[in-house]
């Protein structure tokens, strides 16, 4: 049922995109964007779908930072390691989190309630140092807040 | 309808947004606002004028980045007598007061105001454009930002934009060229490259099929430059491309915008539909034979594709790799078609060219860099934020009259810039004049526009490892070089400072550095080293301090510090007691504190949590 389910949307997404290769990223984008993550089935049928060979398209989807290939936690915590954040204890926050959950970057928690990603840099250099969680943007972090922060969620 | 009535049209619905007696809120809320709390402001003004029949001609609006990132949230309100006053750090909980007091009693509250938009001046309070951040500004690219509506087409219209594409819809392309060659502008991606000679090459490519791309992929860690000007006027830089695609002879135009600026994305979006609907997209622009389309694709997470031929390879559906050149996009790009490729304050210029003319950019800026530049101040710096300047300021005028000098009156030590592929400009150099010939003088780049300020209590081979850690995660792999090089200089560095570096190290340094410089592929690879080569040249002290002296002078490199409190200073407060995660802390109440140094893990919550600066690193 589930796997029907998983099929019967990405189809309606290859049916969106036309068949030519310079739709696999957006493909693979929108792909995650429903189902969280790529699963072998996803990316079987994005290869018939462009006429590709799988290899290729899993060499094009592990490229890529955004893609993942497993499902993320109920929360996902990205933390910001850009240079503003860097000299500004982004470091210590991210080691907060770390002890807090006590997961490391790239790694999902036991119970699937939390992810913890670091990204490169959210632009939001002036306000460091940055920690994103559910896609809500906070700024002026430290190790205090974002343990506070975490407690509410959990 | 023809552009004449388009700018009518416009004026009209300009002219209701600035009417200065017309009660109104701009709430500032670009992604670095809404860090700072933006959407909850907006949403606590919306509540408070929703239930009250008097506040019903209340607009309210979200606007982009005015660049003072540090006092965000930023709103500014329009009242009937109180004038245009701009507030600083609003919270949701200070809204019914400002609604209250400016909205309703038309007096503004000063002890949240930070200047007036507009005069007539009220008590002290000084003008935007006479704030100490702002005075030495020059506004060109951000010309628009945090000052219209950036969802509404009509505000862009009406303050000279898309007449600059009029305009060179009238002329011959070869003509539009000129223009661009006239005003001197270089560039704004990184290299410097001269816009309307790049622009020159692809126009004389043969073939029918050309496209222009807008480089919006802005991966530097510590710029945030583009984003801004993508989410505070994105028709700014859509006009631009608009000019890039006539002038070549392009009929279509991608937006390569990365994933990480959802914001931008939204707002590029919107414009696009709007500039449809005003016929400046499709088939017979603006009544001209000219036909032009824009695409958005959205990157995929990977700092190489910034790199234009790996952005190329990257709109293709490939792996983001380079490849070698030439041939150069020009000739050969985007499907094997010649392309031209832009950055995005590139074509936000371009489109404010068009409008004033090239002489008028040319007179601008120093004689071999023109024009203005943008710059991400961010750091160690008080005043951190957006600022775009004249070509040629000093940098000592950046960081100390604009940025207002090192955060908490510490001291200055150096200024990096051009991100990953740039260089730390340490204090002696604080006069320097800021283009591309003087920055390179220093070893540095102007790069794409970060600057972030260090001060002495960051470690510069920390820094150093920092971006070799970042060159090391992004090198696509494909050239030895890079690969390798990233690889032997991220290990040499994180060595030192764990104190295990010798000092043969800094000879290696120096070798692979060299050797990555000339034997690269493309960019990433032949500018990685350059943290870690002017960090050495400037602060050969601090490497042989970790090396000799097993010491981090800054007190930033973990293994080589220690934490200790200073009876004299502590107070027994047991802040830092409580902060230590590890309960390293120990002491009674009122009583000076000890630290146990095989417990502690030298994260430094209790000395972020001392109010007395009682913790000392050692
Ligand atoms: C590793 C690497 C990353 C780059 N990233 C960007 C970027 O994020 N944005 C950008 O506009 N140019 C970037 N560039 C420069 C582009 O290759 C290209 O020179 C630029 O987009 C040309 O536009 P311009 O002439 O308007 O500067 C990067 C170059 C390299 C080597
Ligand atoms: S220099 Fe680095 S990023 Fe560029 S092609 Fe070589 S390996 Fe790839």
């Amino acid at each position: 049922m589930q796997a029907r389910k998983a099929r019967k949307a990405i189809n309606a997404v290859l049916k969106a995109h036309g068949q030519k290769r310079d739709n696999l990223i957006p493909i693979l984008q929108d792909i995650q964007e429903r189902m969280s993550c790529l699963s072998p089935e996803a990316l079987h049928m994005v290869a018939e779908h462009l006429h590709l060979s799988e290899n290729d398209v899993y060499g094009v989807a592990t490229f890529y930072a955004q893609f993942r290939f497993h499902p993320p936690g109920r929360h996902r915590i990205k933390v910001c390691q850009g240079t503003a954040c860097h000299v500004r204890g982004g470091g210590q926050v991210l080691e907060a989190i770390v002890r807090k959950i006590g997961i490391f970057p790239g790694e999902t928690t036991e119970d699937g309630n939390f992810s913890l990603e670091r990204v490169a840099c959210f632009g939001s250099c002036a306000l460091p140092p940055v920690v994103v969680v559910d896609d809500k943007v906070y700024g002026r972090m430290s190790a205090r807040k974002i343990e506070k922060l975490i407690e509410g969620l959990e | 309808m023809n552009f004449t009535d388009i700018k009518q049209q416009s004026r009209q619905s300009w002219e209701r947004f600035a009417r200065p007696d017309a009660p109104r809120v701009l709430v500032g809320s670009a992604t670095c606002g809404r860090a700072a709390g933006a959407l909850d402001v907006l949403r606590a003004f919306r509540e408070a004028c929703a239930g009250d029949p008097a506040l019903d001609d209340v607009h309210i609006h979200e606007v982009g980045c005015l660049g003072m990132c540090y006092a965000e949230p930023l709103v500014e309100i329009r009242g009937p007598g109180g004038g245009r006053v701009l507030y600083q750090g609003v919270r949701g909980d200070m809204v019914p007061d400002l609604v209250r007091e400016h909205l309703v009693g038309g007096r503004p509250v000063f002890n949240h105001a930070v200047c007036m938009m507009e005069g007539p001046p009220v008590e002290d309070l000084p003008l935007f454009q006479e704030l100490p951040m702002i005075r030495h500004q020059l506004r060109v690219v951000v010309r628009n930002c945090g000052i219209v509506d950036p969802t509404n087409i009509h505000h862009y219209i009406a303050r000279g934009g898309y007449s600059g594409f009029a305009r060179a819809l009238g002329m011959d392309s070869d003509a539009v060229i000129e223009e661009i060659k006239a005003s001197g502008l270089r560039g704004r991606g990184g290299a410097g490259f001269p816009t309307g000679l790049k622009w020159g090459f692809a126009r004389k490519s043969a073939g029918k099929i050309k496209y222009v791309i807008c480089n919006a992929d802005e991966g530097d860690p510590g710029a945030f430059m583009d984003r801004s000007v993508l989410e505070g006027d994105p028709h700014a830089v859509l006009e631009g491309l608009l000019i890039a695609g006539y002038a070549i002879g392009a009929t279509h135009g991608y937006v390569y915008c990365r994933a990480e600026y959802p914001l931008a994305i939204e707002r590029l979006q919107k414009a696009i539909q709007q500039m449809r609907e005003k016929r400046l997209l499709g088939r017979k622009i603006l009544g001209s034979p000219f036909a032009f389309e824009i695409t958005i694709k959205k990157g995929a997470g990977a700092f190489v594709c910034g790199e234009e031929t790996s952005l190329m390879q990257s709109i293709e559906g490939k792996r983001g790799m380079p490849r070698s050149r030439p041939p150069f996009p020009a000739v050969s790009g985007l499907f094997g078609k010649p392309t031209n490729i832009n950055n995005v304050e590139t074509l936000a210029a371009v489109s404010a060219i068009m409008e004033k003319g090239g002489q008028w950019y040319a007179g601008i800026g120093t004689e071999k860099s023109k024009g203005t530049k943008t710059f991400s101040l961010a750091g160690k710096i008080t005043r951190t934020g957006l600022i775009e300047v004249p070509m040629g300021i000093s940098l000592r005028t950046i960081i100390e009259d604009i940025g207002g000098g090192v955060l908490d009156g510490k001291g200055f030590k150096a200024v990096q810039t051009g991100g990953p592929s740039g260089g730390c400009v340490p204090a002696k150099h604080l006069d320097l004049p800021v283009d591309y010939e003087h920055l390179a003088q220093v070893g540095s780049i102007m790069g794409s526009g970060g600057m972030i300020v260090i001060d002495d209590e960051s470690c510069m081979v920390d820094v150093a490892k920092y971006f070799l850690g970042f060159t090391e995660n992004e090198s696509c792999g494909k050239c030895v070089p890079c690969r390798m090089g990233t690889q032997h200089l991220l290990r040499i560095l994180t060595a030192i400072t764990e104190g295990k570096g010798s000092v043969e190290d800094l000879e290696s340094i120096r070798k692979i550095g060299e050797t990555m410089k000339k034997a690269s592929l493309c960019g990433l690879g032949q500018t990685a080293p350059n943290p870690a080569l002017t960090t050495l040249d400037s602060f050969m002290d601090e490497y042989l301090a970790h090396i000799k002296d097993r010491k981090c002078p800054a007190g930033v490199c973990r293994a080589l510090i220690r934490f200790r409190i200073d009876p004299k200073l502590c107070t027994g407060c047991m802040a830092c007691a409580k902060a230590c995660p590890v309960g390293a802390v120990s002491g009674k109440k009122k009583k000076p504190h000890r630290i146990d140094f095989d417990l502690c893990i030298r994260c430094g919550a209790c000395r972020q949590a001392c109010k007395f600066n009682a913790v000392i690193v050692e």
